[in-house]
C-alpha cells in the first residue's frame, strides 16, 4: 500500500525544473533552448506504459499504453465513464496508478501529487474550475508561484507577467478583473494561463469546449493552435467529434477503460470514430416521424423577468407549445434563456405576464406545485441544480419526488424499499454506469450524472417538459439515446420545450424553432424554414426580415 | 494516498480519533512541563474517569448535557447551519423547565414531568426559531444572531430568576422544583439522572429525522445544495427555520436536564459553557448522532478525570481544558484539508 517513493522526482529532473523555473519565472514566453527543434518531430513527451485503475466495482483504466508526442494537439475520446478523466488525474498525480508507468522526455517519473506534475512541466484544466472567486485574475495566476521582492508578494510584476503571458498566446483576459465577475469562458484562460505561467509543457484540458459557447470554442481553438505553434503539447478531452477533426494531430479512443486505438485525425472520421468510442454503429441524426401537435399545453404571454442582478432579462416573450411537439429555442448563452427557463418552472417569480399551463395560470407558484402540475425540468447545471452530488443515486432519482406516494409512507416516513425499487428500475433503463443505486453521485462520470437527471425528469410521465442543454457533457451514444427519448416523450404527446445552445441538437430535435436574442423572441421558424446560417444570423441580432431575403437568394447548407 | 479514495466509513473515524490521540500527545508534554510523568497523569485520567461503575456513571452524567448540545448543533449543520446559540437556548429551556417545575404542584408525576420538559423545549425551540426566521428572509447570518440571542438569553434569565421567580434562599436561584417535576437520580451517589435515557432517545430521534424521514431528506438537502433543493421543490427558508427550531429545542434540553436532574433548581448562569462544547462535541461527532455520542461521553470523561488529576497529581486541570482545544484543532484541521480536496473535484 504505502509506497516509499510517493513523490520522489530524479535529481535530473528536480534540477532541471529548477533550471528552469529561475531562468523564466515571471516573463511570458518560454527560453527557446528547452524546445530543441533539432529533436525528432515523433519523440514522446509523456509516455503511458500498462496503467491499470481499479475503483470499487470498476476498472476505470485497464492497461492502458499511449505515447503523446511532443508539440501535439492528441485528443482523447471516448463514453462516459470511459476512463478518461481517470487516466489524466493520473498522469496529473490526482490518482495513483494501481500498477503501470509513466515516462517523461524518456526518463520514467513517480508523479505522486500534483506538485510534482507542475514541476515536470504538466498543467491541468478540470472541467470544474478551481480558481478563488474573491481575487483577482492576476492572483488567481500566480497563487503559490507568487513573484516576491523583500518577502512581499509583487502584484505589480504579477499583473505584468500575467498580461504579457495573456498577449504572447491571445488569451484575452483582464488581469486586474475579479474572478468572481468574469466569464466562464474567461475563467477557462485563467486556468490555462495559471499552467502557462507554471512553464506547463504538456497541457491536459478535460472537456474544456463543454462550458463555452460556440464562439468562445472558436476562441479556444486559435489559442490551442498559438500553444502548438510554440511548441506547447495538448491532450483534450472531449466528446465531439467534429471538434476532434477540427484541431487535433491525433485521436486516442478509450472504451470501458480500454484503449481502441489511436489514429492520426487526418487519416479518420466521424463514422469510424463514433463506432470505436461505441462499439457499434451510431445514429449521427435522430430518427423521427414530423410531428402530429395537438392543443397547446403550455404557453407564456408577455413575459418579463429580471435577472439576479435585477437587469431586464426576458423583454415581453409569448410562447406556446404544443402537445406533441418540440419548440426549440436557439439563441447564443445569456440572451435570457436560463431567466425564461427559470420563470416557467417556478424557480424565479416573473415581474410581469402569464403562464398558463392547460390554459391555467401557473407563475409565481412554487416549483413544487409547478411540479405536481406535470411539468419536469431538466436544469442547465446539474452540479447546481439537478443534483445533490453527496447523495446516493437512488436518493437523487427522488429529488422532487421526494415527499410523494409511495416514497412516503405515513405522511413522514421514507419508504427505503420503493426509494431502491425505483432507483433499481430507472439505473436499469437509462443504463447508468456503474448501475449501483446506493453510490454516491459525486462519483459518478459526468455523463452518468446527467443520465439520472434525465431518467428522473423523464419517469414522471410529464405533460410539459422543459430541458436546457439536456446532453451537455454527454457522449454521444448518450446523446443519441438522450434524443430518442425526447421524441418518445414528444410521440407519447408531451409538449417539449428545449433550449440548447448546440445548434446542431436544435435542428434536429426541434419541431418548430424561436430564436432569442437579448431577451426577446424575435422569430419563429418551422423546421423546414430554419438552418444553420439563418439561424447563426438571427442568434447574434440579425433582421429576421433580411433572414428571409438570406434564404431565397439561396443558402446551401444542409 | 489511497486514503483520498477509500471508504467514507474507516476515514470519518480516523480522523476524530486520530485527533483525540494527537491531543493527548501534546498533552503529554504539558504534562512533563508541570513536571509529572504523562503516563501517571493519563492513568489517574483513565481511572477516574471509566476505571469503576461509580466513575463510568459520573462520566455519563456529565456527557449528558454535552449529548443535548452536541445534537442541536450537529442538527443545524446538517442544514448548513451553524447554530453557536445552543448556551442562550439552554438556558431559556431551564428557566422555562424550572419555573413549570415550581409551580403546578398538585399534578402528577406523568403530567408534570412531560410538561416542563416539553415548556423548556418549546422555549429553546422558539428562541433558535428567531435566528433562522431572520437567515431565512432576510438573509441575516445566522452566527450573528445566535450570538445576539445568547446575551439576551442570558439577561432574561438573570431577570427572572432575581426577579419574579426568585425562590425563598438568599442566592440567585430559583425554588425547587417539585419532585413530580423531577428527572430522578438513577445511580447514587452520583447525581447521574434520568435524563441519560432521554439523552439516548433524542439521539435516536435525530437519526431518524435525518435519514428516515422526508423532512431530513429535505433538510439535508438544503445543507448539501440549497439550489438544487430549491430546485427540487423543497422550500429553503422552511426548512432552515425548521432546522433552526428542532436544534435549538434539543440543545434547550441540556438546560432542563441539569435544572430538573442535577440542581433541582435554577441558578442563574449555571452552565459551565455547556452550548459552546457542544459545538466541539458536534465537530468531533462529524454531526452524526452517535458520533456525538461518542465525542459528548469523552468530554464527560476529560472533566471528570481531569478534576480526580488535580487532586491526585501535580497536573492542573487546565490541561483537560488544553486537550480538548487541541483535539478541535485537530478536528478543525481536517475539515481545511478535506475542503482543500473536494475543491480539485473530478470532471
Ligand atoms: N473517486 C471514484 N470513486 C469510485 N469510482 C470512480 C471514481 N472516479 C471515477 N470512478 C469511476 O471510474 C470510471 C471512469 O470515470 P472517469 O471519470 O474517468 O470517466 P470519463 O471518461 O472522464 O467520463 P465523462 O466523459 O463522463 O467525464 C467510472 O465508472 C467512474 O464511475
Ligand atoms: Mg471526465
Amino acid at each position: 500500500m504505502r509506497r516509499v517513493e510517493k513523490t520522489r522526482v530524479t535529481a535530473l529532473q528536480r534540477r532541471e525544473a529548477r533550471v528552469r523555473r529561475r531562468c523564466s519565472r515571471p516573463q511570458a514566453a518560454r527560453p527557446k533552448h528547452l524546445h530543441t527543434f533539432g529533436e525528432s518531430a515523433v519523440e514522446n513527451i509523456l509516455e503511458l506504459s500498462h496503467i491499470t485503475k481499479r475503483f470499487p466495482g470498476v476498472i476505470a483504466n485497464d492497461d492502458i499504453s499511449l505515447g503523446i508526442r511532443r508539440g501535439e494537439i492528441h485528443a482523447l475520446v471516448g463514453e462516459n465513464g470511459s476512463g478518461k478523466s481517470t487516466l489524466m488525474s493520473i498522469v496529473y498525480g490526482l490518482y495513483r496508478a494501481d500498477t503501470g508507468e509513466i515516462s517523461f522526455k524518456g526518463a520514467p517519473v513517480q508523479i505522486g501529487e500534483p506538485r510534482t506534475a507542475i514541476e515536470l512541466g504538466l498543467g491541468m484544466v478540470f472541467q470544474h474550475f478551481m480558481l478563488v472567486d474573491t481575487l483577482t485574475v492576476a492572483e488567481n495566476v500566480i497563487l503559490h508561484a507568487e513573484p516576491h521582492s523583500w518577502g512581499f508578494v509583487d502584484y505589480k510584476r504579477a499583473v505584468k507577467a500575467v498580461e504579457e503571458l495573456a498577449t504572447a498566446y491571445g488569451l484575452r483576459v483582464d488581469a486586474r478583473a475579479r474572478v468572481a465577475d468574469i466569464s466562464v469562458g474567461q475563467e477557462q484562460r485563467v486556468e490555462i494561463l495559471k499552467a502557462l505561467y507554471r512553464q506547463a509543457e504538456v497541457l491536459i484540458l478535460d472537456e474544456p469546449t463543454a462550458v463555452l459557447t460556440p464562439q468562445e470554442t472558436e476562441e479556444l481553438f486559435q489559442v490551442m493552435n498559438n500553444l502548438r505553434e510554440q511548441g506547447t503539447t495538448i491532450v483534450f478531452i472531449t466528446h465531439k467529434i467534429k471538434e476532434v477533426l477540427a484541431i487535433s494531430d491525433r485521436v486516442s479512443v478509450l472504451r470501458r477503460g480500454k484503449l481502441v486505438g489511436t489514429r492520426n485525425t487526418a487519416e479518420t472520421g466521424q463514422r469510424e470514430l463514433a463506432e470505436m468510442m461505441v462499439g457499434r454503429e451510431v445514429l449521427l441524426r435522430v430518427k423521427k416521424e414530423p410531428a402530429k401537435p395537438a392543443e397547446t399545453v403550455a404557453s407564456v404571454a408577455g413575459l418579463q423577468v429580471r435577472d439576479r442582478r435585477g437587469m431586464p432579462a426576458v423583454k415581453d416573450v409569448s410562447l406556446e407549445v404544443r402537445r406533441g411537439e418540440v419548440l426549440g429555442i436557439a439563441g447564443v448563452e445569456g440572451n435570457g434563456q436560463q431567466e425564461l427557463v427559470e420563470a416557467i418552472t417556478g424557480l424565479t417569480a416573473p415581474e410581469e405576464g402569464l403562464v398558463l399551463l392547460h390554459g391555467k395560470p401557473i407563475q409565481g407558484l412554487s416549483p413544487m406545485k409547478i411540479k405536481r402540475r406535470g411539468v419536469s425540468y431538466i436544469p442547465e447545471d446539474r452540479h447546481k441544480r439537478g443534483l445533490i452530488l453527496e447523495y446516493s443515486v437512488a436518493d437523487n432519482l427522488i429529488l422532487g419526488l421526494h415527499s410523494d406516494p409511495p416514497f412516503v409512507e405515513r405522511y413522514l416516513f421514507r419508504n427505503d424499499r420503493q426509494i431502491k425499487a425505483h432507483a433499481a428500475r430507472l439505473v436499469e433503463s437509462y443504463d447508468v454506469r456503474p448501475p449501483n443505486p446506493d453510490q454516491i453521485i459525486r462519483t459518478l462520470s459526468g455523463g452518468n450524472q446527467q443520465k439520472v437527471v434525465v431518467a428522473r425528469e423523464f419517469s414522471r410521465d410529464p405533460e410539459f417538459l422543459v430541458c436546457s442543454q439536456p446532453t451537455r457533457g454527454l457522449d454521444i451514444g448518450a446523446i443519441e439515446f438522450i434524443h430518442q427519448e425526447i421524441i418518445r416523450q414528444r410521440d407519447q404527446g408531451t409538449g417539449v420545450l428545449l433550449v440548447s445552445a448546440e445548434l446542431d441538437e436544435i435542428l434536429s430535435l426541434s419541431d418548430r424553432i424561436a430564436v432569442m436574442f437579448d431577451g426577446r423572441i424575435v422569430a419563429v421558424l418551422t423546421i423546414e424554414e430554419a438552418d444553420e446560417q439563418r439561424l447563426g444570423y438571427l442568434m447574434l441580432g440579425g433582421d429576421p426580415q433580411q433572414a428571409t431575403g438570406e434564404l431565397e437568394s439561396g443558402v446551401t447548407a444542409k | 494516498m489511497e486514503l483520498r479514495q477509500s471508504s467514507l466509513s474507516s476515514r470519518n473515524l480516523l480522523v476524530p480519533l486520530g485527533s483525540v490521540v494527537l491531543a493527548l500527545l501534546v498533552g503529554a508534554v504539558f504534562v512533563l512541563i508541570a513536571g509529572e510523568n504523562p503516563i501517571t497523569a493519563y492513568r489517574v485520567l483513565f481511572v477516574e474517569s471509566f476505571g469503576s461503575v461509580r466513575s463510568i456513571a459520573t462520566t455519563l452524567q456529565r456527557a449528558t448535557p454535552l449529548i443535548f448540545t452536541g445534537l442541536g448543533v450537529a442538527f443545524a449543520f446538517r442544514c448548513g447551519l451553524f447554530n453557536i446559540g445552543a448556551e442562550g437556548q439552554l438556558y431559556v429551556g431551564a428557566i422555562v423547565a424550572a419555573i413549570i417545575g415550581v409551580s403546578f404542584g398538585d399534578l402528577p408525576r406523568v403530567i408534570h414531568l412531560p410538561m416542563a420538559v416539553a415548556g423548556g423545549m418549546a422555549a429553546g425551540g422558539i428562541w433558535a426559531a428567531v435566528p433562522g426566521i431572520l437567515k431565512a428572509k432576510l438573509g441575516v447570518h445566522e452566527v450573528i444572531n445566535t450570538i445576539m440571542m445568547n446575551f439576551v438569553a442570558y439577561y432574561l434569565t438573570d431577570f427572572l430568576v432575581t426577579g419574579p421567580f426568585h425562590g425563598g434562599r438568599w442566592a440567585p436561584e430559583t425554588d425547587r422544583v417539585f419532585p413530580t417535576a423531577a428527572l430522578e437520580r438513577i445511580f447514587l451517589p452520583t447525581r447521574l439522572n434520568s435524563g441519560i435515557i432521554l439523552a439516548v432517545v433524542a439521539i435516536a430521534v435525530v437519526y431518524v429525522i435525518l435519514w428516515k424521514t422526508k423532512t431530513g431528506y429535505e433538510i439535508r438537502a438544503v445543507g448539501f445544495n440549497p439550489g438544487a433543493a430549491e430546485y427540487g421543490g423543497i422550500s429553503v427558508a422552511r426548512n432552515m427555520v425548521l432546522a433552526m427550531v428542532i436544534s435549538g429545542a434539543v440543545a434547550s434540553l441540556a438546560g432542563v436536564e441539569q435544572v430538573l436532574g442535577v440542581h433541582g433548581r435554577f441558578i442563574q448562569r449555571f452552565s459551565p459553557d455547556l452550548g459552546f462544547m457542544g459545538i466541539a462535541v458536534a465537530l468531533l461527532g462529524k454531526n452524526h448522532p452517535v458520533g456525538v455520542f461518542f465525542a459528548a461521553v469523552l468530554f464527560g470523561a476529560l472533566r471528570t478525570g481531569g478534576a480526580a488529576m488535580d487532586r491526585l497529581t501535580d497536573v492542573p486541570r487546565e490541561l483537560i481544558v488544553i486537550i480538548q482545544a487541541m483535539i478541535i484543532m485537530f478536528v478543525a484541521a481536517d475539515e481545511l484539508i478535506r475542503r482543500l480536496f473536494a475543491r480539485r473535484g473530478k470532471a
